[in-house]
């Protein structure tokens, strides 16, 4: 029997970084995985990064995560989503490298200290009452651990559909976790199914490139982590190609035999990632859908042609996709499909992802009911330094919607559930102009350093950035302008007689940050970054001003804590219904019970009162 | 912690009203409507004002901070308790920076999260707050149920779309989604602002119930206007005589007609003229007659209709000197009193129409949503002209003007956002 503060399952993208970040709060960690080499694995699309998705990955690096790091690393297309919008929603993205990525990852967990590699499988979770202990190997070998990290992806109840024929399995060619599935079964926690689909792969020789049109990444890429200023690898184009009415004709005439519209499946696939059969059938006006075709890696062959992911037949695959552009002799390496997993209701997790009736057992990834490498990692993260805050004995720590985009996906996962896979959009996020990408550290960092989970010379950086933030700052704030001269060059503004400074005239639609700068020596000397870092919360002040009381508002019900003993029962003036919803879902804090369906004001009250009176006793 | 304001005692017609302010702008707000704010805890008289229109005359509280019901800063003003004075109180502190109408429950709460309630008290308050929350909602299904709900419900359609659309060409930027959605966006956001705007005008009657009604009375000279004011006011509050141009400035008299306050005006007549000062009177006569509630159109025979007011929707034609001619439609004689009962009855029938259009349109808090959200839409409209750049602070206003109207629209989330974008767009690669 081994020893370890913390087990984590699984060496995806949720389980790499849970273990990481673990071993980085000083848990003695083990990440138990079937296969060494399989860690760190893209499974569907080369690609990191996103609008949305960007911002969870910025998010990660501020907490020390590895998946930022890796990304730049194998990045091999860098592209800045939205960059003729705002700063607040522009999003890095990357397209990756399969095996530089992987190998990113792999050299990372490596290198991490406090952290052990073993490969096995993982068939049961040892417990002492309700509380997991520890795991079980199928090899026999017990490891024994305060905290478990499940991080399972698609494994549980993994069933693969190619048209009519379904095999049970996670990813192709991986052997299911079916034991630790039945396992699971046992401790009765609420759970779903899932759908997501995979296009085929297509051999890069076959292609002709020469009729495609070409898709080049940025001139001046966007890196993901702040630790890094450049891409490392070499960069390249994408393909672009479309579907067309033959195309659309040939789906169309197979549609009995996909395994979706056969009635294979019963899971729900996610509206934002449709199959080729999803848009033919459901978009039928349209007679043309794009298709990227991407290169997996810098010395691999094979193509991912995003846009038609599918589960029809391999012969029917075969013929659309020789009906597009370019695509005529191409040669499938590996069909399409589409696959359906178990996942369970995330409205059984704390804030901390500890499942609320097991405690000791923590989930991250698509167990959750979310899609996406970036969505898998940021929960990875957030059970990471849960569990091991749990294994040191120290209080959680939890992210507030208030403060990151990983805050908002925990808070939407725990108290609203998903009905379709969840992924991030920016849209999700109230406090949208705050959450940023480019201001991720200075959200996150602070409370990171506090926990003890950065690196000495990222804390280094850290401080020095924020020092260099703070002079520009002030100094654009002491410079002041008359209308007059504020006119002069050539800014518009009402002659009302009021002085501004240089950092509120940042937030004028026609005020650019050379002119600005070139008023303020002080600010003109700074390093780009820092310079449009401030120029970014210039840009937004006042909505962070005018959001302020609601983020207030927020941050004290969130800071009022219900204890899991909480005793609703005897409350006087609850409904019976109420009390029986509020017992069933057990939220952790008065946010969250503000949140749930039929709550009330009066409500409210009377559970803010006894909490109140609770602590009284407490202090008393 | 911003600063709420309510109507503390029940609603309705009472002795006393008092309406409570609490938070850290309490006593400003009590400094923006009287010269100077009362020793902490000693009742005082004050003359209360706004925008230099006399509101009441009420008894101040003021409570320091740890020395009131919640805790915090707060004031009491002790109203007389006509519902058109404490609308015109809670309207002027609507009106201020960083005041706000408080939520049901919002002040014990506050009382709560500061330490000056126990949970004994609580329980009591509790029923309190849950009367209130349950009178708020039967108020919107009563709101939503009516004319007006059908509007909310367009509002709210059009809302979801606007939003769905900007969302799109932020989230699903690298997508197939058409590149300028801005235009369709504003043009919902432009039909919007309209209808906002006129159901905020619509609550001008509403004002006109605490103000009471202006009705102007208007015609060629000598066609009997003054005559016809002095025998409604029953007294003679305007010189009458056979000269044209004895009026020369507007005569205000205020009567109760039927129950409603009405200000009859009585102005210069209308013809052209080379005397100066008589040109300054006509020019009054016409400012004050289009901006009235209703005008009266005095006519008689031989006497040409004028041109210089324009009639509006509701306007009465009246037949003057009916003693001495006769003529079609509404006729009267101020000297006989022949017709007089009828047109004070027609005057009083179309005022009243108005009245019950005010009374089911938007009570405070409807307007004070109206006219909040408004301005967000403006700013998003605003901000739209800019072009992509600041697509995503159109989104910022966008999200606050549909928080602003969630109490007329319903609550409206990310999810159904999503529902008309996946419904709309081809989304995914």
């Amino acid at each position: 029997m081994k020893h370890f503060d913390v087990i984590v399952i699984g060496g995806g993208h949720a389980g790499a970084e849970a273990a990481a970040a673990a071993a980085r709060m000083g848990a003695a960690t083990a990440l138990l995985t079937m296969s060494r080499a399989s860690i760190g694995v893209m499974s569907c699309n080369p690609a990191i990064g996103g609008l949305g998705k960007g911002h969870l990955v910025r998010e990660i690096d501020a907490m020390d995560g590895v998946m930022a790091r890796a990304a730049d690393e194998a990045g091999i297309q860098f592209r800045l989503l939205n960059r003729r919008k705002g700063p607040a929603v522009q999003g890095p993205r990357t397209q990756a490298d399969r095996k530089l990525y992987r190998l990113a990852i792999q050299g990372f967990m490596a290198g991490q200290e406090n952290l052990t590699i073993i490969e096995g499988e993982a068939v049961d979770l040892q417990m002492q009452g309700k509380r997991v202990v520890g795991v079980d190997m199928a090899d026999g070998i017990c490891l024994r651990g305060k905290a478990v990290i499940l991080t399972s992806g698609t494994f549980l109840n993994g069933i693969i559909h190619i048209g009519d024929i379904s095999k049970s399995g996670g990813r192709m060619d991986d052997a299911p976790s079916i034991r630790l599935a039945d396992r699971l079964a046992s401790l009765d926690l609420g759970r779903g199914r899932l759908k997501t689909g995979t296009p085929p792969r297509l051999d890069g020789k076959t292609i002709d490139w020469s009729v495609l049109t070409m898709q080049p990444g940025d001139e001046n890429p966007v890196v993901f982590s702040f630790l890094n200023t450049a891409p490392k690898a070499r960069q390249i184009s994408c393909g672009i190609t479309q579907t067309n009415e033959k195309t659309h004709s040939i789906v169309r005439d197979n549609l009995e035999k996909s395994a979706m519209y056969g009635g294979h499946i019963e899971g729900v696939g996610p509206r934002y990632c449709p199959s080729i059969e999803d848009k033919v059938v459901r978009f039928a006006e349209k007679n043309e859908h794009q298709v990227f075709l991407e290169p997996e890696g810098l010395d691999d062959d094979t193509i991912y042609p995003n846009g038609i992911s599918t589960s029809l037949p391999e012969a029917v695959q075969e013929d659309y996709v020789h009906s597009m552009l370019g695509l005529e002799r191409a040669k499938i390496l590996q069909p399409g499909y589409a696959i359906e997993y178990d996942f369970f209701d995330p409205r059984g997790l704390s804030a901390a992802l500890e499942v609320k009736a097991v405690p000791g057992l923590f989930f991250a990834g698509q167990i959750n009911g979310t899609t996406g490498y970036e969505e898998a990692a940021a929960q990875g993260l957030v059970a990471g330094i849960n569990a091991s805050l749990l294994a040191q004995g120290r209080e959680f720590h939890f992210f507030s919607r208030s403060e990151s985009y990983i805050g908002v996906m925990v808070d939407d996962l725990i108290t609203r559930g998903v009905t379709e896979p969840y992924r991030m959009f920016t849209s999700r996020a109230e406090f949208r102009l705050t959450l940023r990408a480019d201001n991720a550290d200075q959200r996150l960092t602070p409370a990171a350093i506090t926990l003890g989970c950065v690196s000495e010379s990222r804390r280094k950086a850290f401080t020095r950035k924020g020092e260099h933030i703070a002079r520009g700052r002030s100094a654009l704030e002491a410079k002041t302008f008359t209308p007059n001269a504020i006119r002069a060059l050539g800014i518009k503004i009402s002659q009302d007689g009021v002085r501004r400074s240089a950092f509120g005239l940042l937030s004028f639609p026609d005020a650019p940050l050379e002119v600005i700068a070139a008023q303020c020596p002080e600010f003109s000397v700074l390093g780009a970054d820092i310079k449009h870092q401030i120029w970014c919360d210039a840009l937004y002040a006042q909505y962070t001003q005018r959001q302020l009381d609601d983020v207030d508002a927020l941050k004290r019900d969130e800071g009022h804590a219900i204890p899991i003993e909480f005793e609703y029962h005897d409350l006087p003036g609850l409904s019976s219904e109420l009390k029986s919803k509020l017992i069933k879902a057990r939220p952790e804090n008065l946010a969250q019970a503000g949140k749930m369906e039929g709550m009330t004001p009066a409500a409210l009250t009377l559970i803010l009162a006894r909490l109140k009176r609770e602590t009284k006793k407490k202090v008393v | 912690m911003d600063t709420i304001y309510a109507l503390a005692s029940a609603r309705g017609k009472a002795g006393v009203s008092i309406v409570r302010i609490s938070g850290v702008g309490a006593w400003d707000a009590l400094r923006s409507l009287t010269l100077s704010v009362p020793k902490p805890r000693a009742a005082a008289l004050r003359t209360l004002t706004w925008r230099d229109e006399i509101l009441d005359q009420a008894l101040v509280l003021v409570f320091e901070k740890g020395a009131s019901y919640t805790g915090e800063e707060s004031v009491e003003l002790h109203l007389h308790g006509s519902l058109a004075t404490v609308k015109a109180v809670m309207a002027a502190l609507g009106s201020q920076k960083g005041l706000r109408l408080a939520g049901a429950g919002e002040f014990t709460r506050r009382a709560l999260e500061n330490g000056c309630l126990d949970l004994a008290q609580v329980e009591g308050l509790a029923d309190l707050i849950e009367a209130e929350t349950e009178s708020q909602r039967k108020q919107a299904l009563k709101v939503l149920s009516g004319a007006i709900g059908r509007r909310a419900e367009t509002w709210r359609r059009d809302l979801i779309r606007a939003a769905a659309l900007l969302a799109a060409s932020i989230d699903f930027a690298d997508e197939d989604v058409p590149l300028d959605v801005t235009r369709e966006a504003c043009d919902l956001l432009s039909n919007l602002l309209t209808d906002l705007q006129s159901q905020a005008q619509g609550s001008r009657a509403a004002e006109r119930i605490r103000d009471g009604f202006e009705v102007a009375i208007i015609g060629a000279p000598n066609v009997g206007k003054s005559t016809l004011l002095n025998a409604l006011a029953g007294r003679e509050a305007a010189i009458t005589s056979d000269l044209a141009g004895t009026t020369r400035d507007v005569i205000e008299v205020r009567m109760d007609i039927n129950g409603m306050a009405v200000t009859f005006l009585d102005t210069a007549g209308l013809r052209e003229t080379i005397d100066p000062i008589e040109s300054i009177g006509i020019e009054r006569a016409v400012a004050r007659s289009n901006a009235a509630d209703l005008r009266l159109f005095l006519r008689c025979g031989g006497v040409d209709e004028v041109t210089f007011v324009k009639a509006q929707a509701g306007d009465i034609t009246v037949w003057t000197k009916c003693d001495l001619q006769r003529a079609q439609g509404l006729q009267i004689s101020a000297k006989t009193g022949a017709g007089m009962a009828e047109l004070s009855g027609q005057i009083a029938a179309l005022l009243k129409e108005r009245t019950a259009n005010a009374s089911q349109l938007i009570r405070e808090r409807h307007r004070l949503a109206v006219e909040q959200a408004i301005n967000y839409v403006k700013s998003a409209l605003s901000e739209l002209q800019y072009g992509l750049g600041r697509t995503e602070i159109a989104t910022e206003e966008l999200r606050c003007a549909v928080a602003a109207l969630d109490i007329l629209v319903g609550r409206i989330d990310v999810e159904q956002i999503l529902d008309e974008i996946f419904a709309s767009f081809c989304i995914g690669k």
